[in-house]
């Protein structure tokens, strides 16, 4: 079975609408990231979080009447929600004020906040689960998260430096770095909590998404050693179309299962689940549009000639194959 | 032909033993079977976040152990100048790395110095304009004192957490400045004793008593000003709950007679009056100190002090050379509590709690089902999706992809990594990212057919030409997952540790389990004209 069969697809053609596309979503994310701001998990931003489990069923707004009475300070800023299976009468309760970290008293929010439910009388509930964070906390995990993301970005452009040449190294990266974007706009669009888990989905995808990316780097660095008489335009667009199929089937699998994750995986892990939804797709369409669009812009007045130096390839093959590899190609590329 | 059951049986024998570490236990363990206890210790680990249990981020402060050392030279310091008669208006320490001398007569000055010189070695003498001098801690050894109090209290609360019985507890040091302790307690559901024991100082300080009890502090300062070499230390008067009796001051001795670092033993127990209490035997070199200070002090209060503030100050009747109990107003659950912490040591400087998350049972256990849930759904899309598309070869990919997930829970089990929530998404993960190896040799393999070259060479040049394609993207990969793991804890570990052992069982199974799979299915035939591919 094949999907796409011997296409033809001049996907350089739409470099610039295709740039031009990602930069109004990214752009539009920025407005509504400085706008809105991000809205951040509770590790992050510091604060308290109970799920409470209730006896009987109550209604969140029930919980949040009973906060904007008892609750010191009121419901203010409090976040009210109905959480996992509703047969289990949980309520997730989020006030961004932590106890001091001074002395012990770091979870003496959450005791107030039980002690609000309690004097509303909605029954008896005890607490399944806590998340209390200082602000000391926050800070350092958002510096660490910032470093982790630049430094495997740093991590992955060296590595396909070494392995490819800088421009395909630099093309690879500035399209991870199209992905981050886009999902960082994505998910200021859907108003999801930044939490530790979306950050490490990011990471995840910041190492997926290059594989689409190295993939056709791969067919451009073997056409490039067979097609020598073709532009490097040609070349990289004979190169996407050949590895259009496998692009595309590389990531269904994978986001067949990542769509697996967000609608069975749980309340949990909602966030990670979007993120890596979006981030996969976002790869896909960078690794087409982006990377070789960077590749092409960058090399597009050096001879194609002078590429040929792609040697890591030729000493890995299998040594019999060499004599019949060389036309293959050729055979696909567009007369020009 | 030898050289393909080599590789089956290679294959065979990878699978069977990843299985039998990996998966059987977890059989097993649902069905009730019998397994042996080797096996059971080997089994895949839940984090905290499926079986539910306690995180605490701790700070130390370190602060407090450069203070103690402080104030001690600061005390030398006085008795020396004392000694050898060198006058000055004003000694202390302003703060936990300084030391300040006031008014040293000019006479005295080269006296002074010298006798400086032989007290500290850990301080940096400032020049002294006027007579006053400033000391300050060396850099060098507040970083080694501060690591020091990090260490030890690591490992005293190591040692109060084993003495509550948690099974597989994690304790490990964390932060930008390495001053964290985080401390992960599975299946614990008593949070705040947990929290209280793990945090209270349990410093234990037996002082004899020169005034007191009295009303006030002001009561027991002489000229205004607390005595040298003497402190004021609060307590609780006679009986009743600490919140409802009244606050008593003690003037007692800086020096103490023993410390918690002499005790050998301490337990629940009684009093005379039928009270809780907490006994205590001392060390032989502890029991020594305290039999010559008793001794001395007959008739006189002895203040037992626990964590700055007097429990009780018994009268000494007679010599005691290693025995006592501490005596107060205490709840059986208290002596228990204060007992465990007696025994394991006291904390070098005071905790702090940063972060605290706890999460019950009944959620880990919603966690684990809707992980599974997932991983099952995502299997099926995944499997059903190769076998259509790529037909028989599909099902070459199928077990691979089997394979791949079998070696993942197996080497998992082995290393001892632990399952956790986003673990599971990473399993998910591996399946789908998993078979894109398979893909990109199955389109490699297509595209060779297409050009018309035999099926066994379209094979090996799928597999040969894919080789470096797939190293380059599993390192991709690879690079940041390890950055990943450097960044996160607990839960983000578990999902690093995952995705890589993923990635490599991925590289294995796809090339070599899969290659060898498709010369099986050739091995027989003499001639191949179609692959199902």
């Amino acid at each position: 079975m094949h999907i796409f069969k011997h296409t033809n697809f001049d996907f350089l053609r739409w470099r610039w609408h295709a740039i031009a596309l990602s930069w109004v979503i990214i752009i539009a994310g920025l407005i509504v990231i400085a706008t809105k701001g991000i809205p951040k998990a509770v590790e992050f931003a510091g604060g308290t979080v109970v799920i409470e489990q209730f006896d009987q069923a109550v209604t969140v707004q029930q919980v949040r009447e009973a906060l904007d009475r008892n609750y010191p300070g009121g419901g203010q800023n409090t976040i009210v929600q109905a959480f996992g299976d509703p047969s289990a009468h949980m309520v997730m309760i989020r006030v961004p004020q932590v106890g001091s970290e001074a002395d012990a008293s770091l979870s003496q929010e959450a005791a107030k906040v039980e002690a609000a439910l309690n004097k509303a009388s909605l029954g008896t509930h005890h607490r399944e689960s806590a998340e209390i964070v200082g602000a000391t906390v926050g800070r350092e995990l958002t510096s660490k998260g910032i470093w982790a993301t630049v430094l495997s970005l740093v991590g992955i452009l060296l590595y396909l430096a070494f392995r490819f040449q800088l421009s395909f190294g630099v093309g690879a990266v500035v399209a991870t770095i199209h992905d981050l974007l886009i999902t960082l706009a994505f998910l200021a669009f859907f108003r999801y909590d930044m939490s530790l888990n979306v950050i490490a989905a990011i990471l995840t995808m910041t190492g997926f998404s290059t594989n689409d990316t190295i993939v056709i780097f791969d067919r451009i660095r073997e056409n490039l050693r067979a097609m020598r008489r073709d532009s490097m335009y040609n070349v990289i667009n004979v190169s996407v179309n050949q590895t259009l199929g496998r692009t595309v089937i590389t990531s269904g699998t994978a986001l067949l299962t990542a769509l697996a994750l967000f609608f069975f995986g749980g309340e949990v892990l909602h966030g990670f689940a979007f993120t890596m939804v979006v981030g996969i797709i976002t790869g896909t369409y960078s690794s087409v549009f982006i990377a070789a669009a960077i590749v092409s812009l960058w090399r597009s007045d050096a001879p194609t000639r002078a590429a040929a130096h792609a040697h890591v390839m030729a000493t890995a093959a299998p040594a019999p194959q060499q004599p019949q590899r060389k036309q293959k190609p050729q055979r696909k590329a567009r007369a020009s | 032909m030898s050289n393909l059951r080599w590789k089956v049986v290679t294959v065979i024998g990878v699978f069977v033993v990843f299985f039998a570490v990996g998966i059987y236990p977890l059989i097993a363990q649902r069905y009730g079977i019998q397994q042996p206890s080797w096996l059971i210790d080997k089994a895949l680990k839940l984090g905290l976040d499926l079986k539910g249990g306690v995180h605490l981020v701790m700070r130390v402060q370190t602060e407090d152990a450069l203070r103690l050392v402080t104030e001690q030279e600061t005390e030398r310091l006085r008795e020396e100048l004392k000694t050898k008669n060198v006058p000055f208006t004003r000694l202390e320490a302003p703060d936990p790395t300084h030391i300040r001398v006031e008014g040293v007569a000019p006479a005295q000055d080269a006296t002074f110095r010298q006798i400086a010189n032989e007290v500290s070695t850990n301080f940096e003498r400032g020049s002294g304009a006027n007579g006053t001098y400033t000391f300050t801690m060396r850099p060098n050894i507040q970083v080694n004192l501060r690591d020091e109090a990090v260490v030890q209290a690591r490992q005293t609360i190591e040692r109060r957490v084993n003495e509550l019985g948690v099974t597989e507890p994690s304790i490990a040091q964390q932060g930008t400045n390495g001053d964290q302790i985080l401390v992960q307690l599975p299946g614990v559901t008593d949070v705040e004793r947990a929290k209280e024991i793990i945090r209270s100082t349990g410093l234990l300080e037996l002082k004899i008593v020169e005034q007191g009890p009295a009303p006030t502090r002001e009561a027991l300062l002489v000229n205004n000003q607390v005595p040298d070499g003497m402190e004021v230390v609060p307590g609780a008067s006679g009986s009743g709950t600490p919140a409802d009796a009244g606050t008593v001051f003690y003037l007692v001795k800086k020096v103490a007679a023993v410390s918690g670092t002499d005790l050998r033993n301490a337990r629940a127990s009684v009093d005379e009056n039928n009270q809780p209490a907490v006994s205590f035997t001392l060390s032989n070199e502890g029991g020594r100190k305290f039999g010559k200070v008793t001794g001395e002090n007959v008739g006189r209060q002895l203040a037992i002090i626990l964590d700055g503030r007097v429990q009780s100050a018994p009268r000494i009747e007679s010599r005691i050379q290693n025995e006592g109990r501490i005596t107060g107003s205490f709840t059986p659950d208290e002596v228990q509590n204060l007992s465990l912490i007696l025994r394991s040591g006291a904390l070098p400087a005071t905790m702090t709690y940063l972060q605290e998350r706890t999460i019950g049972p009944t959620l880990g256990a919603d966690s684990i089902r809707s992980g599974v849930l997932a991983s099952v759904v995502g299997l099926l899309l995944v499997v059903s999706f190769m076998l259509v598309y790529y037909r028989l070869s599909g099902v070459n990919a199928v077990i691979a992809l089997v394979f791949n997930l079998v070696i993942l829970l197996g080497l998992m089990a082995y290393v001892g990594a632990v399952m956790t929530l986003p673990g599971i998404a990473g399993f998910v993960l591996t399946m789908g990212i998993g078979v894109d190896s398979n893909v990109l040799i199955f389109e490699r393999i297509k595209e060779e057919l297409e050009a018309e070259r035999g099926v066994r060479a379209s094979i090996n040049a799928g597999f040969g030409r894919v080789f470096w394609t797939l190293v380059d993207t599993h390192i991709a990969a690879l690079i940041s997952a390890a950055f990943l793991f450097q960044f996160g804890t607990g839960p983000i570990r578990g999902f690093a540790v995952t995705l890589s052992i993923g990635l490599l069982s991925n590289l294995f199974t796809s090339i070599f389990v899969s290659k060898t799979l498709f010369e099986m299915a050739l091995a027989n035939r003499k001639q191949v004209a179609a692959l199902s591919i």
